[in-house]
């Protein structure tokens, strides 16, 4: 283990009295030719399923391969939103287990990942949809999460500048509220694991594409880089929106398709919006930056797509469901938009287990919701290679599912968008 | 397969653009005004077919890739026709656009 420097209100007062410089967060690890595990893709995922295996398996020899820099893909594009309201089985211990790990993580990491549980609120617009919450509200508390059923004068009290005229469009019936939910700064999270699988160990390599894989039969032993070949006891894909491609180099499809989905902030305003909001009658949800900005998002563009460029007439649906929600955000400019490409799945649930490969495992197919799963993924991504064996809490996510009739989908939000 | 650029007289469309696709019956239009019905390579098994394995590679494997890709759409605010559109995944440049039924696409 390399000598930590501990980030601690001792050290900030010592640096600012006596000026020595911060050290690096991180080594700038090169290759070596083997490492008994090697994990393509520098993003929440990989990173934190490098620090699991060294933090709780003793899986020290671990090389991350990043083809950018850590942090260039989607761990530092999304809209940050964490939570744990989840209806179905499997996914509800899931997203709990998630939500614990975030409850701990700016010290188990000695890191701040600013973790704010602000709480989010989901709307319903309609009788029928308060039931369905209802429902969700009484699972999650069944599970021990905490969930609040609210009625509109509830609602109303919480956020009083939604739309509660009568001739609003989507009416307000009332909402389902996770108080713990909430958001946490994305790019600390990609830096926190960073760090703390640097300090156990682990080599962080960037700018090393993976290109293809090393075979023995049907074993995986190894991948071929831009900086060279790599060998691996084991191999583990976090690739995100690339995960077709990289299988494509095993002649393997998957059940994916990638898609953009976009993301946007406005101008920063004075603080205004105090939690998570998610809108009942369309894919939208906004919460306000510590900046002052408003971050929101809405569905994926709607046909697949590699190109990280958002097309307009989706800023024109999100903006009307910004404004059908909170008509007061009508007169705010928006400051920038940003694509990413999503690794969407039939059922909207993600892939993560053992291949049909030996030695290699996938993590894949988080569609929307990867982010808040960072945590939990890369613990179960960790045990599961560490043992050969799926972790208990994602055997319902292995990739041949559909094989078996046993898709898992919690939303209807997989990449079936244009038949809905 | 051969991207060709159908558009007259502007240029290649690229990816800062809006998508924009060639009916065969109603010119370029805004991809807005159609509505992407997904992978038009594969194909389907014969509908007497009862191996589970060949159905479930139809419906729910990829090939999703990263470059020339062909895909149908259908012009819902416009002829309403099924369009074959070949287009770069990677870029969103567009090439030639068919009428799936003369394609023998159904
Ligand atoms: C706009 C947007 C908003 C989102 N909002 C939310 C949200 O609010 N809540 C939520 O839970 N989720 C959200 N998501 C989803 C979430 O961001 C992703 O599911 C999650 O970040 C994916 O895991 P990752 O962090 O490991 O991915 P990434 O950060 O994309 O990591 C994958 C890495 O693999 C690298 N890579 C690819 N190919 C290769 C190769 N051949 N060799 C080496 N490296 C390679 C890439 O460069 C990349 O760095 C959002 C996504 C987007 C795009
Ligand atoms: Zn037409």
């Amino acid at each position: 283990m390399r000598e930590i420097s501990r980030y601690s209100a001792w050290s900030l007062a010592r640096k600012a009295l006596f000026g020595t410089r911060w050290r690096r967060a991180w080594r700038a690890a090169d290759p070596r030719p083997t490492y008994d595990v090697v994990i393509i893709g520098g993003g929440g995922h990989g990173l934190a399923t490098a620090y699991y295996l060294a933090a709780r398996h003793g899986i020290t020899n671990v090389a991350v391969l990043e083809k950018g820099y850590l942090g260039s893909g989607n761990v530092g594009r999304n809209t940050t939103l964490v939570r744990s309201n989840y209806l179905l089985p499997g996914n509800t211990e899931f997203f709990e287990h998630s939500l614990k790990l975030w409850e701990g993580l700016s010290h188990e990491l000695n890191y701040n990942v600013m973790l704010s549980q602000r709480g989010q609120l989901v709307l319903a617009h309609g009788p029928g949809q308060l039931d369905v919450l209802a429902r969700k509200g009484n699972t999650m508390r069944l599970n021990g999460i905490d969930a609040e059923l609210l009625e509109r004068e509830d609602v109303q009290k919480l956020v009083p500048f939604l739309d509660y005229s009568a001739q609003s469009r989507f009416p307000i019936y009332g909402g389902l509220y996770q108080a713990r939910a909430g958001t946490v700064r994305h790019d600390a999270v990609a830096w926190g694991y960073a760090r703390g699988a640097d300090h156990l160990g682990v080599d962080l390599i960037e700018n090393c594409e993976v290109t293809g894989f090393l075979r023995s039969g049907d074993r995986v032993i190894g991948v071929e880089t831009s900086r060279g070949t790599i060998h691996a006891g084991r191999t583990a894909i976090c690739v995100a929106g690339h995960s077709s491609q990289m299988t494509a180099k095993l002649g393997w499809r998957l059940p994916v398709e990638s898609h953009l989905l976009q993301a946007f902030v406005t101008e920063p305003i004075k603080p205004f919006l105090d939690h998570v909001i998610s809108f009942g009658a369309e894919l939208f949800y906004v919460s306000q930056s510590d900046r002052g900005g408003m971050v929101f998002g809405g569905h994926i563009d709607g046909f697949n797509s590699y190109t990280q460029r958002g097309q307009l007439p989706k800023v024109q649906t999100v903006a009307e469901c910004a404004v059908a929600l909170i008509p007061g955000m009508s007169r705010l400019k928006v400051l920038r938009h940003w694509g990413g490409i999503q690794d969407m799945t039939p059922d909207g649930s993600p892939f993560i287990g053992r291949t049909p490969f030996e030695n290699l495992y996938l993590n894949a197919g988080w569609c929307y919701q990867g982010f808040k799963a960072t945590p939990a993924t890369g613990w179960c991504l960790a045990h599961t290679i560490a043992h050969d064996q799926e972790h208990p809490l994602i055997r319902h996510l292995s990739v041949d599912r559909f094989e078996r009739g046993n898709g898992h989908d919690e939303y209807g939000l997989g990449l079936w968008n244009y038949k809905q | 397969m051969a991207m060709t650029n159908m558009v007259s007289g502007s240029g290649t469309i690229s990816s800062n653009a809006m998508l924009r696709i060639p009916c065969p019956q109603c010119g370029l239009r805004d991809y807005s005004e159609f509505r992407y019905a997904g992978d038009a390579t594969k194909s389907r098994p014969g509908l007497e077919s009862t191996d589970p394995r060949e159905w479930h590679d139809f419906v729910f494997l990829f090939d999703n890739p990263k470059g020339a890709h062909r895909e149908y759409w259908q012009h819902v605010q416009g002829c309403r026709q099924w369009i074959v559109l070949e287009r770069d995944t990677a870029t969103n440049r567009v090439g030639s656009a068919s009428l799936a039924r003369e394609r023998g696409h159904v």
